[in-house]
């Protein structure tokens, strides 16, 4: 059989010369970390002109699938970054889900996007390929000559922090050498070694819980849905899933309880029977990856520790019932890296980035909380919790209220950044949706849609109304989409960003959040709005 | 906003009485706990207000006796 993408070094180790130079080389800044949030966090600054370096300690992708499903935030992130189409082509796209207790389909249902977005609701990819496209799109940049390198096989095994720099010493197959670097991104994983070289906490919650997960091969004729089992017959007491990945895979996620020998349980003698107590004895399959994992929902008390950014799993770590690890991992360095260049390019203080920590740290706080309930729904705690839980699920089968309750993972979606101190005006009787801290919502336009057009820099989108094509507010330059709605296809952008309003000005920020809105254009209005945004001006707190 | 109706509201208390503990006649103890989590359920979806429902949860609470007794 040919070899998988996750068995090819992508980026093997090559000598670089800061191992033969002098004295320890001064970087802009360094990622520490390959996977998804350390590559996506890389190719932005890229994109920025912003010289990086990744350091990854060792050279492939992701062994093995572990992260499957995308949301569509991330999608619209992974555009904004410019490599969007390669994982929707070849992800696959599903909409229907099935809820089964013991024996029977209680309820199903579809999660119905709503039209009017490019993007869908959600793809199943393999975090190999996930990782491979990042890397491909790491290649085309360096090839359009943007600073960004990735060194294969280079391990951090010791940081320092100096006032304004920090220092990391990488340990190759040929030794070991001393970087520095202006700032520092920790994209290094649950077990974040940075953190624990840091002496920093990573406090929660420890659910007591194994899950096998395989992900199979095979030719078979289940819909592309996801299906999850509570307490099914061959699965007694646990839980059950399977979903759909490209390529005839199939991941299969068996709970198996907390007093288990977990070397037996991975070998394949004891997981086929297992498999085939669910998939039926005459489907054929091949087995691609075991794993088993527990897990925990905890996050760091802040995400930076002087030049020393966490982004991604090293900061935050949730249950995978909802799928928002790399969702929100990928929506943290789309939150950092646009205030982090400001801050690199003094047009912005250094307390911009505690607007990280507050926006971020907000939005890990969601995620942990959801992914708690579903982890306690699926896997109750006590005898009570596991009886209102057959409850609703006997409940479901008939009665439609019953159906909101049943929790098999809450779909991930963008956190609004309610509150935030970056949020500037806002104009109440527009729609929720777009208000200040939100993700702004897609439209369609007459050609293309609305979200091609905004992000990686300050925007004016002017609904109806005119504005100047673009405006320097303290040497950031802010520039103007003009959209007039009789001239669209339909009503989305109107009902997202009217409502009843007959036009409006939005200011939005690098990450495509919405700063400020208004209803028409007013230049110290707007500067003001930006002031705010770019944490150059501290609004007044009312409580 | 609407608040948790503490005053007498059924109309025919005896009997609601009488057909609640009827229900459970016949089921073992397990049945009859599964039996009450379906009522809550339904209840609380009747209900539907949040902040009724933390109401009714914090006098059910508060009026647990401090000893168990059966
Ligand atoms: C079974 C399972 C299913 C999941 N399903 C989903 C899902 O459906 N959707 C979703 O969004 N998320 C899912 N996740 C979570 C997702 O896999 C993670 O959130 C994601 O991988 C986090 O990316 P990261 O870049 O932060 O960290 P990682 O992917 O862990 O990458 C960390 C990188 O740092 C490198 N590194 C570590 N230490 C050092 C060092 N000292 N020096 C240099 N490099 C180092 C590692 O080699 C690695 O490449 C799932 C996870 C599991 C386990």
């Amino acid at each position: 059989m040919s070899k998988k993408i996750f068995e090819v070094p992508l980026y093997p180790y090559v000598r670089s010369a800061d191992q033969d130079a002098p004295k320890a080389v001064r970087h802009k800044v360094v990622v520490v970390g390959a996977g998804p949030i350390g590559l996506a966090a890389a190719i932005e600054l890229a994109m920025n002109d912003i010289p990086v370096v990744v350091v990854d300690d060792n050279d492939k992708v992701s062994w093995g699938s572990r992260a499957v499903c995308y949301a569509k935030r991330p999608l619209e992130i992974l555009d904004r970054i410019g490599c969007g189409d390669q994982f929707v082509d070849k992800g696959v796209q599903w909409n229907v889900g099935k809820v089964f207790f013991d024996e029977r389909q209680v309820y199903q249902f579809d999660l119905l996007p709503e039209d009017g977005h490019k993007r869908p609701a959600f793809i199943n990819l393999q975090q190999y390929y996930f990782e491979e496209y990042l890397v491909d799109r790491v290649k085309e940049l360096q090839a359009q000559g943007k600073p960004i390198e990735i060194r294969g096989n280079n391990k951090v095994v010791a940081l320092d922090q100096g006032e304004d720099y920090a220092s990391v010493q990488l340990e190759t197959p040929e030794g070991t050498y001393t970087i520095e670097a202006d700032w520092v991104i920790a994209c290094d994983g649950a077990a974040s070694p940075i953190r624990s070289m840091l002496g920093l906490d990573f406090v929660g919650r420890v659910f007591e819980d194994n899950f096998l997960i395989a992900d199979v091969i095979m030719d078979a004729s289940f819909p592309t849905e996801r299906w999850f089992w509570f307490d099914p017959p061959f699965n007694r007491g646990q839980s059950a899933l399977l979903h759909k990945q490209p390529d005839n895979v199939w991941r299969i996620d068996l709970q198996l309880g907390w007093d288990i020998d977990k070397e037996e349980e991975k070998k394949e003698e004891n997981v086929i029977p297992r498999l085939k107590a669910m998939l039926g004895e005459d489907v054929n399959f091949e087995l691609e990856w075991v794993s088993i994992y527990t897990f925990q929902c905890r996050r760091m008390e802040q995400f930076r520790k002087g030049r020393v950014i966490f982004a991604g799993d090293s900061a935050h770590q949730v249950s995978p019932f909802g799928a928002r690890g790399a969702n929100s991992g990928l929506q943290d360095t789309d939150n950092l890296i646009w205030k982090l260049k400001l801050v690199m390019e003094n047009k912005a203080p250094l307390s911009l980035l505690d607007t990280y920590d507050e926006e971020r740290i907000y939005a890990a706080d969601e995620n942990i909380l959801n992914s708690s309930r579903s982890t306690d729904f699926i896997t109750p705690k006590s005898n009570m919790s596991r009886i209102f839980r057959n409850a609703v699920l006997d409940l479901a089968e008939k009665a439609a209220f019953a159906r909101p309750l049943v929790n098999s993972g809450r779909l991930s979606v963008p956190a609004v950044y309610d509150g935030s101190s970056l949020n500037g005006a806002d104009v109440p009787h527009m729609p929720k949706r777009t208000r200040p801290g939100a993700p702004a919502s897609d439209a369609p336009l007459e050609k293309g849609y609305l979200l091609e057009q905004l992000g990686n820099k300050f925007q004016l989108l002017a609904i109806n109304c005119d504005v100047p094509v673009s405006l320097d507010v303290d040497g950031i330059t802010i520039e103007s989409l003009s959209i007039n709605t009789a001239q669209l296809p339909d009503k989305s952008l109107q009902e997202r960003y009217l409502g009843e309003a007959r036009s409006a000005i939005y200011l939005l920020r690098p990450d495509q959040h919405i700063a400020a809105r208004f209803v028409s254009y007013d230049e110290a209005s707007v500067q003001e709005a930006m002031r705010i945004a770019t944490g150059n001006l501290t609004q007044e707190v009312t409580a | 906003m609407s608040q948790l109706v503490e005053q007498p509201n059924l109309n025919d208390p005896d009997g609601f009485y009488q057909e609640l503990i009827d229900s459970h006649t016949g089921l073992s103890d397990a049945q009859s706990t599964s039996m009450n989590a379906r009522l809550v359920l339904i209840l609380a979806n009747h209900i539907g207000d949040r902040a009724v429902l933390a109401e009714a949860l914090a006098l059910a609470k508060e009026t647990m006796p401090t000893t168990e007794r059966s």
